[in-house]
């Protein structure tokens, strides 16, 4: 997608002045950007940066000290639950419960993002035909291959297809096949129009996002297209960016 | 000065590891490079004389992990893949708590981890529960060198961690390294493995390949073209579509291609996506990575 075309497109994603204090430590920063939609933004930073403080706020779970912030279109102070509704959240670490099988954990998310009975059932069915895993339907999660187990984590978070999906670390861990499988998902979803609000480690991962903001200590340091980024820091490649602006 | 024989492990009907084999030379810095569920863990808990195997043999410095594990757990030093220092006492009452476990003292041995601990050391009175991930990082690898350990094992210490920290991390190996340290350290980021004398790529408990990077590298025996343009879902669908494509994988901003066979040229390919009307086409042959080659050898194996 070129930046132009990104440029007069909705806005998902609204932060303005984003303060987040615990105590006297300022997390977050006086952060300000937008996110539009159908775009991949990749939200990258050093351990420690402040990344999660925002993640978790954005998602509804924690409140800003200050700032105005809306995301799918609703306030971050009042609409939290409606914000809840409207976004998809994924993490290596947790995702899906190993002693469910696979048909539970879709029915529980379903359940849980309030999908009725009937729609479930047929959603159920739909997903499990894309996903070639009609068979395992009935088979615990904890068995599953890794790569199964990261489709069907993903399709879970934007089975109640939201605006946003938020993807924290997805791919930590795992073989290069799959991750790369992983990310034809994310291409495709973001196709769709979800946005695709991701976190990584993998600075190849950052190069196949529309545009990639770098946080270092509670404030946003770069933010523009893989492309630009390389160029305003005379870099070969993401590798290279991330470490000039972290490591200044 | 680590040799591994034969060794298989299964956890129920799990194999964990399956027959592999292996030697470490002294002061080697060698890597276990390989994805979750490879058996990195359970070779190194092995080692550590943390766990039996259920058969095959292991020798670390003349030592038998079965017949000498009090031996060995002295000149081992272990870092686990979870953080396992005690997080309620401060940065310095672990160390001397693992010092003193080992009959030792900090001042003893404060000479080999002065570098890195020099770097937590303004926050020694810190309980390590409440230090960042970097911290943490660095305070147990100074616990895992207190006792001067002959072999440094070392798993997954990078992972989670940014890139600038690994950096660092890999850093403070080298230096280790050259104070006759033999190293065994497993990773999931294929990148890191340039970084080791010689690597072994594992996959589902087996061993796909050992040596040094740049021969796992030449050894290689396809071509790779390396494409870029203007987009690149597009560009790898179209790759993906060519009839002489065989895979098509995204690799930072690039797109590797292999194809059914090594006919393929750049200036083809080119010509295709042009034709598509893709903007910005760069196609060029490359020496394939780390990272090409555990791919192809995951697809045969």
């Amino acid at each position: 997608m070129l930046i132009a075309q990104i440029k007069k497109m909705e806005k998902i994603i609204t932060v303005k002045n984003l303060v987040k204090k615990f105590g006297y430590f300022k997390a977050n920063d006086n952060l300000t950007f937008d996110v539009y939609k159908g775009e991949i933004f990749g939200f990258l930073g050093a351990n420690g940066a402040g990344k999660t403080t925002t993640i978790r706020i954005l998602c509804g779970l924690s409140s800003p000290t200050s700032g105005d912030l809306k995301v799918a279109g609703f306030d971050i102070y009042k609409e939290t639950e409606k914000i809840k509704h409207n976004i998809g959240y994924m993490s290596q670490k947790f995702s899906l419960y190993e002693d469910l099988t696979v048909s539970e954990n879709i029915q529980l998310y379903a359940g849980i993002y309030g999908i009725s009975r009937k729609r479930r059932k047929e959603k159920e069915a739909e997903l499990l035909k894309k996903l070639e895993l009609e068979d395992a339907k009935n088979k615990l999660i904890g068995g599953l291959p890794l790569g199964w187990k990261q489709k069907l984590a993903f399709s879970v978070a934007i089975f109640h297809d939201p605006k946003i999906v938020f993807l924290d670390e997805p791919t930590g861990g795992v073989d290069p096949i799959t991750r790369r499988k992983f990310w034809d998902l994310i291409y495709e979803a973001a196709n769709r129009g979800i946005t695709v609000f991701v976190t990584t480690h993998y600075m190849d991962e950052a190069e196949y996002c529309n545009r990639v903001s770098i946080m270092d200590a509670g404030k946003i340091e770069a933010l523009d297209t893989p492309a630009k980024l390389k160029e305003i820091y005379n870099a070969k490649n993401m590798d290279e960016v991330f470490l000039k602006i972290a490591r200044k | 000065m680590i040799k591994i024989n034969n060794i298989s492990k299964s956890y129920h009907k799990t194999e964990a590891l399956k027959n592999i084999s292996l030697k470490v030379n002294r002061g080697e810095l060698f890597g276990l490079i390989g994805p979750d569920g490879a058996g990195k863990t359970t070779l190194m808990r092995i080692l550590t004389t943390l766990l039996l195997p259920n058969s095959g043999e292991a020798i670390m410095d003349k030592l038998d992990i079965v017949k000498d594990f009090k031996k060995i757990r002295h000149i081992v030093g272990y870092m686990p893949g979870r953080f396992s220092l005690y997080q309620d006492l401060t940065v310095e009452e672990n160390l001397q708590f693992f010092a003193t476990v080992f009959g030792t003292t900090v001042k003893e041995n404060y000479e080999l981890i002065r570098d890195i601990y020099y770097q937590i050391e303004p926050f020694k009175t810190r309980r390590a529960g409440k230090l960042s991930g970097g911290m943490k990082q660095k305070l147990a690898l100074s616990c895992a060198l207190i006792h001067k350990p002959k072999i440094l094992i070392l798993d997954e210490p990078t992972t989670g961690v940014d890139a600038v920290s690994r950096k660092e991390f890999w850093e403070m190996l080298k230096k280790l390294q050259k104070k006759d340290i033999t190293i065994l350290v497993s990773t999931p980021y294929m990148d890191e493995a340039i970084l080791c004398d010689r690597v072994a790529l594992m996959q589902n408990g087996e061993i796909l390949d050992v040596d040094s990077p740049s021969k796992i590298t030449k050894k290689f025996p396809r071509k790779i073209i390396q494409v870029r343009s203007e987009n690149m879902f597009q560009l790898i669908n179209d790759l993906r579509q060519y009839t002489k494509a065989e895979s098509v994988f995204a690799f930072g901003q690039y797109a590797h291609f292999t194809g059914i066979n090594d006919d393929v040229e750049p200036s083809e390919l080119d010509l295709y996506l042009q034709k598509l009307g893709h903007k910005k086409v760069f196609v060029e042959k490359i020496t394939p990575g780390i990272e090409d080659v555990f791919m192809e050898l995951m697809k045969t194996s």
